[in-house]
C-alpha cells in the first residue's frame, strides 16, 4: 500500500479551504443583499401600483368633484343674475346668501368658500360705497385708490367674512383673473399663490355673472359688457391635498409632490411621510444569509474533519506498514538469530557429548551433563522461538503423511513416564475405538501438540493423573451438550462425586476441573462404542467412507495447580505464564501453548481449556486429519501395525480394577494387542468369574492373565488374596493357571517384595501403560516367543546406522576431493557403496539412463554446472527415459514393476538458508543435507527419506520369502528399539521388563 | 587442541575395519588440495590486475575442504578471506593468505605428528584412543 494513493479532491485543495469559506460568506453575503434588493424592489414596484391606481381613482374622483364645484359656481352664478339683477328689487341679501351658499356648501367640496363680487366702475364707487356702506379696500386692508373699475366683495359665505369689501380687482392674480373669466365668459383659475386669509397655497376659481342672457355666441366686447360681477372661491390645494392623502395613504407611508403644471421643475410642496422599513425582506435576506453562513461554515468544517481524519488514516496506514515491517523484521530476526545460534550450540553439544566420552571424575561429569541438558534445553527454547516466528511469517506448513496416532500418543506419554513416575502421577492415555488407526496429518506437529500439553500437566501437577483421551469431535458434541452445561456451571460437585466414597469417578479418583471426562459421560463413550474388534473399525471406516476429513477431539486433563481465573485469558498468549511466580516457581516461558494454538489452528481446530484454580486443568482441542483410503489403509494396516506383536491375538484377560476409567484405559491398551478383556472391580469378582469360567461351559471365559491394580491389590490384600486364587488349583482343569500381573504407578520395594510374595511372582507392570510395553512385558511372562534380552549390549550409536543403506548405490557429486571423500565415508559407515563424481558433467555421464544408482548427493555450489542444473538435467532425462518405457515398455514385463524413473537427490550445502532449501526443492531435488556432514544429521535426511522404501519393501518381501524377512525386519525394529535410550532399573528384580523410552516412529 | 573441530572426530568415526588409513587418506588429500589452492591464490594475487573471482573460488574450496576435514582455523580464516575477496581488498587477501598459509602449515606438522604418533602405536600394537 503506498502512502500516496488515496489523497481525495479536498485533501489535496486543503490550502484553499479558508480562502474557499471567505469566497463562501462573501458570496451569501452578496446573494443576500441582492434578494433583498430585489424583493424590496418589487415591494416598490408593487406599492407603486397600489398607490398608481389609488392616484387615478384620487384623481378621477378630484376631476368629478371639480367638475362638480365648478358646475356649481357656475349654477351660483346663475342664481346672482336672476335673483340680484332681473329681480328688482333685488331678491338677494348677504344673508340669504351666505345662508344659501353654507346650506349648499356639500356640494363644492372643494372650495372653501364662495363670494360674490360686483363690478364697480370708478363712476359709480362712491355711489356703491354709499349704497352698501362699506369701503372698497384692497387686498391689503388700506381704502383702494381710485382704479377704472373695482370689484368689491359684497356677498360671501360664512367663513369668508375677512374678505367683505376687498377689491378682488386689487390682487394681481385674481385681477388677472377675473379679467380672463369675463373675457371667456367661462371658469378661470389662478395660478397658485398664498390665500389671504389662510396663506396656504391656493387657487382661485372665478366666474363672472352676466346682467343679461347673452347669446350663445358673443363677442369678448358683449361679455365685458354684460359682465355684473364675479363669482368666485379659492381652492386651497393645501387642506385639499392633506385631505386627499389622509383618505389616500392610510398607514403607508408616501411621497407628495405636488407641482405647477407650469412650472414643473421644482416641486411646491413635498409631504413627506416616513417610509416604513421593508422587516420582511430583510428578515428574509438576513436569515438567508444566516443559513447559507451556517451551511459554509458546516461544510468547512466537515472538509476540516475530512482532511483530518484522512491525514489520520495516512499516518495510521504508515504506522501499519511501518508495524508490520517491524514485525516482519521481528519474525525475520528471531528466525535468523536462532538459527545462528543453533549452530554454535550443536557445537556445544557435541562437544559436551564427546566430553562425556571422555574419562572424567564425577564431578567434572555432573557438571557436563548439567551443561548439556541446559544445552538442550537452550535448543527446545529456540527451535519453540523458531517454530512461533515461523508461524508468524507463515512459513510453516504442515506435512501430510499417514500415521498413526496410538503410537504417536504412546511416544508421548513414554517420553514423560518417568518424570510421572518420579512424582507418583498417574499418565494414561484413551483413544477411542472409532478413531482410525491411520490418519492423514503431520505427526511431528501432532506430537509437538501433545508433548507441550501433557509436559505442562506433568510440570504443573504433584498429584493424581494426567489424562489423555482421544476420539471423534463430533460424536463428543452430540454426548456432551445436553448435560455438561449443568455440570460446569456449579453442578459439578454432586454429579461427578461418587456418594459413598467421597472420591471422584476420574482416573486417579481426584477431581478434574472439566466434568466432561468424568466416569458416566467416559462410559457412554465407551458403551456406544462397544470395544469391538478392528474388523468394526473397518466397517466403521468403510461406512464412513464418503468424508474425506475426521476431527478429532483430544483432552489431557490433569488435576494439578490449575490456572488462576485472572491469568486465564493470557493462556494462549506468547511469553505469558499464569502469573511470574509461577515461572519463577516451575520455570518455562510460555511459548509452548502460543505455539500450540498456532498449530491446531493450522490444524483446523480449536483448543480451548476448563481450569479450575487448586482442582486442575482440562485442555481440549480438535484437529482435522484427512482418512485415508481404505485400500492403502489395509495395505499399511498389514505393514505397519506390525510394530506390535501379534502373538496374543484371542487371549483373554480380566483387569482388576475399582475405577472404570483406569479399568478403560487398561482395556484400551490390551484391546490393541488383540486381547480380550473382562473388567471387574475387586479381586473377588475377578476370581469369582474366573471359576465361573471354569465351571460353566457355555460362557467360557478362560482367563490367560489377570491384571490388578496396585490400590485394589492393597486394599484387597486382607481378604486373601492367595488363599481364592489357589482355590482354581484344584479344580485342575487343564487350563493353566492364569498369570498374574501387577499394574502400579509407583512402587517401592517393600511393596515389591510384598507383591512377589503375595503372588505376583509373574510381573509388575510400570505405568504409564503402552500398548508396547505390556505386549513386551506379556511376551517376557508368557513367553510366547523365543526369549529375547530386550535391552541386550546397547550398541554404539551407529551400528544400526548400517543397515540403512545397505546394498544401496550411491553417487556422490562434489568439485571439492575432501568433502567427496568425506562423504563418501560417511555414507560407506551406512553400509552403501559409493561411486564419486568431481563435476556434475560427470555425474551426468555416469546417471546415463541405465543405471543403478539408489541415490544421489549432489552438491549445489559446483564450477562450471551448478547442482541445480545437474538435478533439472537429470530430471529431464529421467522424464524422456520415462516416456519411452510408457511408449515402448509395455512389451516387457520386467520393466513393468519399475513404473517410474526417480533417483532420490539430495543436496549437500554449506548453508542452510530456508530459500535454498526452497530453491532445491524446485529444481526437482528431494532432500537436503548440511555440510559438513555430521552422522546424525546425515541419518537424520536419511531416515526421512528413505522411510517409505522399506515399507513396500516390505509387503514385497512378505510375498517372496516368507515370514524368515518379517522376523528379521521386526528384530530390526527392536534393535532400533533398544538403541534408542533405554529405561533400566537396575535395582529392581529381574521381573522388570526393561521400558523403552523412546518408541518407535 | 582447538586446530581441529568435531569435524575431525567425525572422520575417525568413519574409519573402521574396511578403511583403515582413511583419516590419514583424507589428510593427505586435503593437504595436496590446499597446497595446490593456496600456490594458486598466491600466483592470482601477485597478477597485477587481480581476478577476485577465480580467488573467491579458489577459497571457497578451500574452505569447503577444510570444513570436512575439521580444520577449524584454516575455515575461519577462508570465511574471512572470502569477506575481503568480495570487497577486492587486495591488502586484506595477501594478509589472509599468508594466514591461511600459515595456519596451514602448523596444521600439516600437527596432523603428521599425529598421524606418525598414531602409527607407532598401531605398530607397537596398541590402539588409538579418540580424544
Amino acid at each position: 500500500m503506498g502512502t500516496k494513493i488515496g489523497y481525495t479532491f479536498i485533501q489535496s485543495n486543503r490550502a484553499w479551504l479558508p480562502k474557499a469559506l471567505v469566497l463562501w460568506i462573501m458570496g451569501m453575503a452578496f446573494i443576500s443583499m441582492s434578494i433583498y434588493r430585489g424583493m424590496d424592489e418589487e415591494n416598490k414596484i408593487r406599492r407603486k401600483e397600489v398607490l398608481g391606481s389609488m392616484c387615478d381613482q384620487r384623481a378621477r374622483m378630484l376631476q368629478d368633484q371639480f367638475n362638480v364645484t365648478v358646475n356649481h359656481v357656475h349654477a351660483l352664478t346663475i342664481l346672482v343674475s336672476t335673483f340680484h339683477y332681473f329681480k328688482n328689487p333685488s331678491a338677494l341679501d348677504q344673508d340669504t346668501f351666505a345662508e344659501y351658499t353654507t346650506r349648499t356648501a356639500f356640494e363644492r367640496p372643494l372650495l372653501s368658500g364662495v363670494a360674490y363680487a360686483p363690478r364697480v366702475v370708478d363712476a359709480q364707487r362712491e355711489q356703491f360705497e354709499r349704497q352698501h356702506g362699506m369701503t372698497i379696500t384692497t387686498m391689503k386692508s388700506e381704502p383702494s385708490p381710485i382704479r377704472d373699475e373695482y370689484a368689491p366683495v359684497m356677498f360671501y359665505q360664512e367663513p369668508m367674512s375677512h374678505v367683505k369689501s376687498l377689491d378682488m380687482m386689487s390682487g394681481e392674480e385674481d385681477r388677472e383673473n377675473i379679467l380672463r373669466a369675463r373675457a371667456t365668459g367661462k371658469a378661470v383659475l389662478t395660478r397658485p399663490f398664498r390665500l389671504l386669509g389662510s396663506h396656504h397655497l391656493g387657487v382661485v376659481l372665478t366666474f363672472p355673472v352676466y346682467k343679461s342672457k347673452l347669446p350663445p355666441r358673443s363677442t369678448v366686447e358683449e361679455r365685458i359688457k354684460a359682465t355684473a360681477g364675479y363669482i368666485g372661491g379659492p381652492f386651497d390645494v393645501e387642506s385639499l391635498v392633506e385631505n386627499l392623502l389622509g383618505q389616500l395613504a392610510g398607514n403607508q407611508a408616501i411621497l407628495v409632490n405636488v407641482y405647477d403644471m407650469t412650472n414643473a421643475s421644482d416641486p411646491l410642496i413635498i409631504y413627506h411621510q416616513k417610509a416604513s422599513t421593508p422587516w420582511t425582506a430583510l428578515t428574509t435576506a438576513f436569515f438567508l444569509f444566516v443559513i447559507g453562513l451556517l451551511v459554509g461554515y458546516i461544510l468547512y468544517g466537515a472538509a476540516i474533519h475530512i482532511v483530518k481524519v484522512e491525514d489520520d488514516f495516512h499516518k495510521m496506514q504508515e504506522l501499519k506498514v511501518r508495524a508490520e515491517a517491524a514485525d516482519v523484521a521481528k519474525s525475520q530476526f528471531l528466525a535468523t538469530v536462532s538459527h545462528e545460534i543453533r549452530t554454535p550450540m550443536n557445537g556445544i553439544l557435541g562437544m559436551l557429548a564427546l566430553l562425556l566420552d571422555t574419562d572424567l571424575s564425577s564431578t567434572q561429569r555432573d557438571y557436563a551433563q548439567t551443561a548439556q541438558i541446559c544445552g538442550k534445553a537452550l535448543i527446545a527454547l529456540i527451535n519453540e522461538v523458531l517454530d512461533r516466528a515461523k508461524i508468524e511469517a507463515r512459513k510453516l506448513e504442515l506435512e501430510a503423511v499417514l500415521f498413526n496416532l496410538r503410537a504417536i500418543l504412546d511416544d508421548v506419554l513414554s517420553l514423560f513416564s518417568e518424570k510421572s513416575r518420579n512424582k507418583g502421577i498417574e499418565l494414561a492415555v484413551f483413544v477411542s475405538d472409532k478413531v482410525p488407526e491411520f490418519v492423514l496429518g503431520d505427526p511431528g506437529r501432532f506430537r509437538q501438540i501433545i508433548t507441550n500439553l501433557v509436559g505442562n500437566s506433568v510440570k504443573f501437577t504433584e498429584r493424581g493423573h494426567i489424562f489423555v483421551k482421544v476420539h471423534l469431535a463430533e460424536r463428543t458434541m452430540v454426548k456432551t451438550d445436553a448435560k455438561d452445561e449443568t455440570l460446569l456451571n456449579g453442578g459439578t460437585e454432586e454429579g461427578v462425586c461418587r456418594s459413598g466414597t467421597g472420591q471422584f469417578n476420574t482416573l486417579s479418583g481426584l477431581e478434574a476441573a472439566d466434568g466432561r471426562n468424568s466416569w458416566d459421560k467416559f462410559k457412554h463413550l465407551i458403551d456406544a462404542e462397544g470395544f469391538q474388534s478392528n474388523a468394526s473399525i473397518i466397517n466403521m471406516m468403510a461406512s464412513n467412507g464418503g468424508s474425506e476429513d475426521v476431527t478429532l477431539m483430544v483432552c489431557v486433563e490433569d488435576t494439578g495447580i490449575g490456572i488462576p481465573l485472572s491469568a486465564q485469558e493470557r493462556v494462549f498468549m506468547p511469553f505469558m505464564q499464569a502469573d511470574s511466580s509461577t515461572s519463577r516457581h516451575y520455570g518455562g516461558t510460555g511459548i509452548g501453548l502460543s505455539i500450540s494454538k498456532c498449530l491446531v489452528e493450522l490444524m483446523r481446530g480449536q483448543i480451548s481449556f476448563v481450569s479450575r484454580p487448586q482442582v486442575g486443568s482440562t485442555f481440549s482441542f480438535t484437529a482435522v486429519f484427512g482418512k485415508c483410503k481404505e485400500y492403502v489403509f489395509e495395505d499399511i494396516k498389514q505393514s505397519k501395525s506390525e510394530d506390535l506383536p501379534p502373538g496374543f491375538k484371542g487371549l483373554k484377560a480380566v483387569v482388576v480394577d475399582e475405577k472404570p476409567v483406569r479399568a478403560a484405559v487398561t482395556q484400551y491398551h490390551l484391546n490393541r494387542l488383540g486381547i480380550m478383556v473382562k473388567m471387574s472391580s475387586s479381586i473377588k469378582d475377578a476370581s469369582s468369574t474366573a471359576k465361573n469360567g471354569l465351571t460353566s461351559s457355555e460362557d467360557k471365559f478362560q482367563p490367560d492373565i489377570i491384571l490388578v491394580e496396585k490400590d485394589c491389590w492393597i486394599s484387597g490384600e486382607d481378604s486373601g488374596f492367595n488363599a481364592q486364587l489357589l482355590d482354581w488349583k484344584p479344580n485342575g482343569h487343564v487350563f493353566k493357571l492364569p498369570k498374574l500381573i501387577l499394574l502400579a504407578t509407583n512402587i517401592s520395594k517393600d511393596e515389591c517384595d510384598k507383591a512377589k510374595a503375595g503372588g505376583f511372582a509373574d510381573t509388575v507392570i510400570m505405568k504409564p501403560l503402552r500398548a508396547s510395553m505390556i505386549a513386551a512385558c506379556l511376551q517376557q511372562v508368557l513367553s510366547t516367543e523365543n526369549k529375547r534380552q530386550a535391552g541386550r549390549g546397547v550398541p554404539n550409536g551407529s551400528s544400526f546406522h548400517q543397515g540403512l543403506l545397505r546394498g544401496k548405490k550411491i553417487l556422490v557429486v562434489d568439485d571439492n576431493g575432501v568433502n567427496r571423500m568425506v562423504a563418501a565415508g560417511a555414507l560407506k559407515k551406512f553400509g552403501a557403496t559409493v561411486e564419486c563424481a568431481a563435476s556434475a558433467k560427470a555425474a551426468l555421464d555416469k546417471l546415463q539412463s541405465p543405471h543403478c544408482f539408489d541415490a544421489c548427493f549432489m552438491d549445489i555450489q559446483m564450477p562450471e554446472m551448478d547442482g541445480f542444473e545437474a538435478t533439472r538435467r537429470i530430471r529431464q532425462m529421467e522424464s524422456k527415459a520415462n516416456e519411452q518405457m510408457m511408449n515402448g515398455g509395455s512389451s516387457v514385463d520386467g520393466t513393468a514393476k519399475r513404473d517410474e524413473l526417480h533417483l532420490p537427490i539430495l543436496a549437500m550445502t554449506a548453508d542452510v538458508i530456508h530459500a535454498t532449501f526452497d530453491e532445491c526443492l524446485k529444481c526437482g531435488m528431494d532432500g537436503y543435507v548440511s555440510k559438513p556432514f555430521e552422522e546424525e544429521n546425515l541419518y537424520r535426511e536419511l531416515a526421512k527419506f528413505f522411510k517409505s522404501k522399506p515399507l513396500s519393501a516390505f509387503i514385497k518381501m512378505r510375498q517372496g520369502p516368507g515370514a524368515f524377512e518379517l522376523v528379521i525386519l521386526g528384530l530390526k525394529l527392536i534393535e532400533r528399539f533398544s538403541w534408542n535410550q533405554s529405561l533400566s532399573l537396575p535395582q529392581e528384580p529381574h521381573s522388570w521388563v526393561r521400558v523403552p523410552l523412546l518408541g518407535l516412529d | 587442541m582447538g586446530y581441529v573441530d568435531d569435524q575431525f572426530s567425525q572422520l575417525h568415526k568413519l574409519q573402521d575395519e574396511s578403511s583403515p588409513d582413511f583419516v590419514v587418506e583424507v589428510a593427505s588429500l586435503f593437504f595436496d588440495d590446499a597446497e595446490k589452492l593456496i600456490n594458486s591464490m598466491a600466483r592470482a594475487l601477485e597478477q597485477p590486475c587481480v581476478d577476485f573471482k577465480q580467488v573467491d573460488s579458489h577459497v571457497h574450496q578451500l574452505k569447503g575442504s577444510s570444513s570436512s576435514i575439521g580444520a577449524l582455523r584454516v575455515k575461519n580464516v577462508c570465511i574471512a578471506f572470502r569477506s575481503f575477496c568480495d570487497a577486492q581488498n587486495r591488502e586484506g587477501c595477501m594478509r589472509c593468505l599468508q594466514q591461511v598459509s600459515h595456519e596451514y602449515t602448523m596444521l600439516k606438522s600437527k596432523l603428521q605428528t599425529l598421524f606418525r604418533m598414531e602409527q607407532q602405536i598401531l605398530a607397537a600394537g596398541g590402539s588409538v584412543p579418540l580424544e
